[in-house]
């Protein structure tokens, strides 16, 4: 008997991209920049993050010829964004047979309560979170894989910093606290009470946690790797800079080498200019893509 | 008895709880100075090509090293396209430590990953295998014994002390095959002791 789809099968794959980079790309050469430079994964998207946000208007899925294209031009898993609740989009994605579907903030929500239900695919998703209970929940709506949301399209690591420490906070009290108080640990964060089991028996969130939204350095992927996520998404990051080859490359070497200050020095020299970033408080409310 | 896992990139953690699980001791490998006192060494599941250009440079001339030497090797998905002597669509083999070829991603795209239950030979019956955008061997060469089957394709085998396999035991809680590695490593650690 050969079973497909299982939560086992969905899980796995993102067990494999542990301590590896995931890139955003548009094209089908941004693509193979990426895999010659290490990363484990792509992500397909119309326009990265920050492009999104100078732009404005309705973000939505990629064509699907943009999507065909990555995908027949690397060898590596493809991953692409489908609008929060849009569970066409995501039927889309799996018909084209991308590896996994980003759930996704950083495109214009399409539905105001509700998230995909998950479960009902074949195809494994990745959602964003702030806390644990935003993970708990998504992780209950069928959710493989989780990142934090951080702040997409700003190169400014901030918020990633603040949204992994409140998970790891939330992680802390979730294995120490006694068994009488995880119901009212539930409903104060808003997580589901069988996740929080989870987590208990397992010792840790049940599904890989990367780090995204805001990494644009070497020394922010190996600080968000020192923080304790599994891996690392650079959006905007790699292909807004001066080289992005050069840079991709110094992201995925610094990933791997995250607790050797001396290779990271290394390989964060002579990298040309950085993305140019954007403060946090500059971003009026309505523009925040992390509170969809 | 110390089993190396190389943690470059990809599902180390899983195999360090499939050796606990198994009775053994496991232990992060980076550079050529973690093989020190080793007895096998698993080069876990991941994306290939990233943990070879992580590895080209640094730890993966030591592991040749490993490889002439007969040193118990372990592959699961990726690290069965490290260790194979070919790897279809490319002019070079990245350590070639078994006379196998293997097609990258021949079971598919993620949506045709897998679970199922298989029999390999010397290890037991009825083994959950996880398959995920997994690799299938194409050949065997006249050395290499196969140790299981999936729908008549090869996706395990060994040839002296190298060990590999399409899928990830590592992903399940039976810990039946990383023993069989351990009992690998074991003989190979008799023998050096007896030389």
């Amino acid at each position: 008997m050969v079973e497909k789809g299982t939560f086992r099968v969905k899980s796995g794959l993102a067990e494999m991209l542990k301590g590896g980079v995931i890139m955003d790309v548009t094209t089908a050469e941004q693509a193979r920049i990426a895999e010659e430079a290490g990363a484990v994964a792509v992500m397909a998207l119309e326009r990265v993050p920050a492009d999104i946000r100078a732009a404005g208007g309705v973000a939505r899925m990629a064509d699907p010829t943009r999507v065909r294209e990555i995908l027949d031009a690397v060898s590596i898993p493809v991953m692409a964004k489908a609008r929060i609740g849009h569970f066409v989009e995501a039927q889309i994605l799996e018909a084209l047979e991308v590896d996994y579907v980003d759930e996704s903030e950083v495109l214009t929500p399409a539905d105001p309560q509700f998230h995909i239900d998950k479960w009902a695919f074949t195809v494994p998703f990745v959602c964003g979170a702030r806390d644990l209970g935003e993970a708990c929940r998504r992780i209950a709506e069928g959710a493989a894989m989780i990142r934090t949301k951080g702040e997409p399209g700003t190169g400014n690591v901030i918020e990633a910093v603040k949204h992994m420490r409140r998970m790891n906070e939330q992680l802390r009290t979730t294995l120490a606290a006694p068994a009488a108080e995880l119901m009212t640990l539930a409903k104060t964060w808003g997580a589901p009470i069988q996740v929080l089991h989870a987590i208990r028996e397992g010792g840790r969130l049940p599904v890989v946690n990367f780090a995204a939204g805001g990494i644009a350095t070497p020394a922010d992927a190996a600080l968000m790797m020192q923080l304790g996520c599994d891996g690392i998404f650079v959006g905007s990051g790699i292909f807004k800079s001066a080289d992005p080859a050069k840079r991709a490359r110094a992201i995925v070497e610094a990933t791997t080498a995250f607790d050797d200050p001396k290779r990271l020095a290394e390989v964060s020299a002579d990298l040309g200019e950085p993305m140019s970033g954007i403060a946090i408080e500059e971003i009026p409310p309505h523009e925040m893509m992390q509170t969809r | 008895m110390v089993i190396g896992v190389l943690g470059l990139q990809g599902d180390v953690r899983e195999h360090l709880a499939s050796l606990r699980c198994a009775g053994m001791e496991g232990r992060v490998v980076r550079t050529p100075a973690d093989l020190a006192e080793l007895s096998g060494l698993i080069l876990p599941g991941g994306e290939s090509t990233a943990i070879s250009l992580l590895g080209e440079g640094g730890i993966f001339a030591a592991l040749r090293g490993c490889v002439r030497d007969g040193f118990p090797l372990f592959g699961t998905c990726a690290g069965m396209v490290l260790l194979a002597a070919e790897v279809e669509g490319r002019d070079e083999p990245h350590l070639g430590a078994i006379d196998i070829t293997v097609a990258r991603n021949a079971s598919g795209r993620q949506v045709d990953s897998f679970e199922t239950e298989l029999d390999v030979d010397g290890v037991g019956k009825k083994l959950c295998a996880v398959f995920i955008r997994a690799p299938f061997i194409t050949r065997v060469g006249p050395g290499v014994r196969v140790l299981a089957e999936h729908e008549g394709v090869p996706v395990m085998a060994e040839q002296g002390n190298v060990l590999v396999a399409s899928f990830h035991p590592e992903l399940t809680e039976d810990p039946r095959i990383h023993r069989y590695f351990g009992a690998i490593a074991e003989r190979h650690e008799q023998e050096v002791r007896r030389s």
